[in-house]
């Protein structure tokens, strides 16, 4: 179901006895986090020798670094926090001003995709239980991105008179939603 | 990509101990600092009354202040040498100790008599004390990024600062067996400055300075 979680609670353990030097763990943690490199950097970069040597470079990090890694934290954050940091020093070495994925935050496993589902199904269902005309207004400002004055408009109201619905909407949420303390 | 990096480096897995980066930039500070003490001797010499100066109020509080913000800055530096790592927490705690130090300036300023005021802010070193401080907060600052390039900042700058703030505040610390002055004002305003101003230039140069 999760991904994420899944790699989480099979590698964490890998390289805490790998830490606690267990060279069997710790070649198949490596194994394991090749291929998930590979795949990683090949998603990132259109040159397939460039995208080896960050396999191979990061591979190396992760050995010569563990020492790095806090073991109270997730290992997946640490490990995606590297491989992160080598693909834009990669980019700064070769002074690439192609568009970097700095935004791209996607983990180098499969995007939890389902989290965000349900983010949003319990979005939905929050703004249905305002009327229509401030939900669709706290949508497309808050959560589509638009400016208040083009959402006015396609309200067919004014800039003013949006902000205030706005702001209405967004209180009367916050108060249904934290017990009518506000 | 053959399996012989693998082997090889799973070769290598010897058990790594949960304390081994604080020690080693702990290692570092210390050695660092121990270099900063052994210049600022031959350059600026020890304070010549430092024997009855360790039976006054003032001498301790620089001692205590200068140490515990080197040890905050060292937890920071410690959170910013692992990847993705944050500094928000120990700069809380940077902020009160500041403000406390902050405090206490101005309570001597309402005690002491006003026409005391200005040799309590300026005395007599006020604009080279942060210049002293820069000074010795190089080596510990060169010790530190050696250390730091071991280890895995993702955060350049960030690393940088804190980096900075270790350094200018270890060589606070062993500027205060040099340094006269007497008043808490002067420790408050000057002793933060120069800290500070080592943890801009920290920042600055992190950018190259902590690549790896």
């Amino acid at each position: 179901m999760n991904p994420t979680a899944d790699n989480e609670a099979r590698l964490k353990p890998l390289m805490l006895a790998a830490l606690a030097g267990d060279q069997r763990a710790y070649r198949a943690l490596l194994a394991e986090l090749r291929t998930h490199l590979v795949r990683y950097y090949a998603r990132r970069l259109t040159n397939p020798a460039a995208a080896d040597d960050l396999v191979q470079e990061t591979l190396m990090a992760i050995h010569t670094r563990r020492l790095t890694y806090d073991v109270t934290q997730p290992f997946t954050a640490w490990l995606h926090a590297i491989a992160r940091y080598k693909l834009i020093d990669h980019f700064r070495r070769s002074k690439l001003r192609q568009t970097l994925p700095l935004e791209d935050d996607a983990a180098i496993f499969a995007a939890d995709d389902a989290g965000d589902a349900t983010a949003r199904m319990d979005v939905d269902t929050v703004l249905a239980t305002l009327p229509d005309r401030p939900a669709a207004l706290i949508r497309q400002v808050k959560l589509e991105g638009s400016s208040i004055a083009e959402a006015a408009g396609r309200a067919g109201m004014t800039e003013t008179a949006a902000k205030v619905a706005i702001h209405r909407g967004l209180k009367a949420l916050a108060a249904r939603f934290t017990g009518g303390a506000r | 990509m053959s399996d012989d990096l693998l082997d090889r480096l799973a070769a290598e897995a010897t058990p790594v101990p949960r304390a081994r980066l604080p020690m080693l930039l702990g290692l570092a500070v210390a050695i660092g600092s121990a270099v900063a003490m052994l210049v600022m001797i031959a350059w600026l010499g020890l304070r010549p009354d430092l024997m009855e100066a360790t039976g006054t109020m003032i001498f301790w509080w620089k001692f205590t202040y200068t140490a515990i913000f080197s040890a905050i800055a060292l937890w920071a530096t410690i959170r910013l040498a692992r990847p993705g790592g944050s500094m928000r927490r120990p700069m809380v705690g940077l902020f009160a100790l500041i403000a406390f130090a902050g405090v206490l300036g101005i309570a001597q300023l309402v005690i002491m008599p006003p026409g005391m005021s200005y040799e309590l802010v300026m005395g007599g070193t006020a604009l080279l004390c942060p210049f002293y401080i820069v000074g010795l907060a190089v080596p510990v600052y060169a010790a530190t990024a050696l250390m730091m390039r071991r280890l895995a900042p993702t955060n350049l700058a960030a690393a940088g600062f804190a980096a900075g703030l270790l350094a200018g505040s270890a060589a606070a610390w062993v500027y205060a067996f040099h340094c006269g002055e007497n008043g808490m004002p002067f420790l408050a305003i000057w002793y933060t400055t120069g800290i500070l101003i080592a943890a801009g230039i920290g920042a600055i140069l992190g950018r190259w300075a902590l690549r790896w």
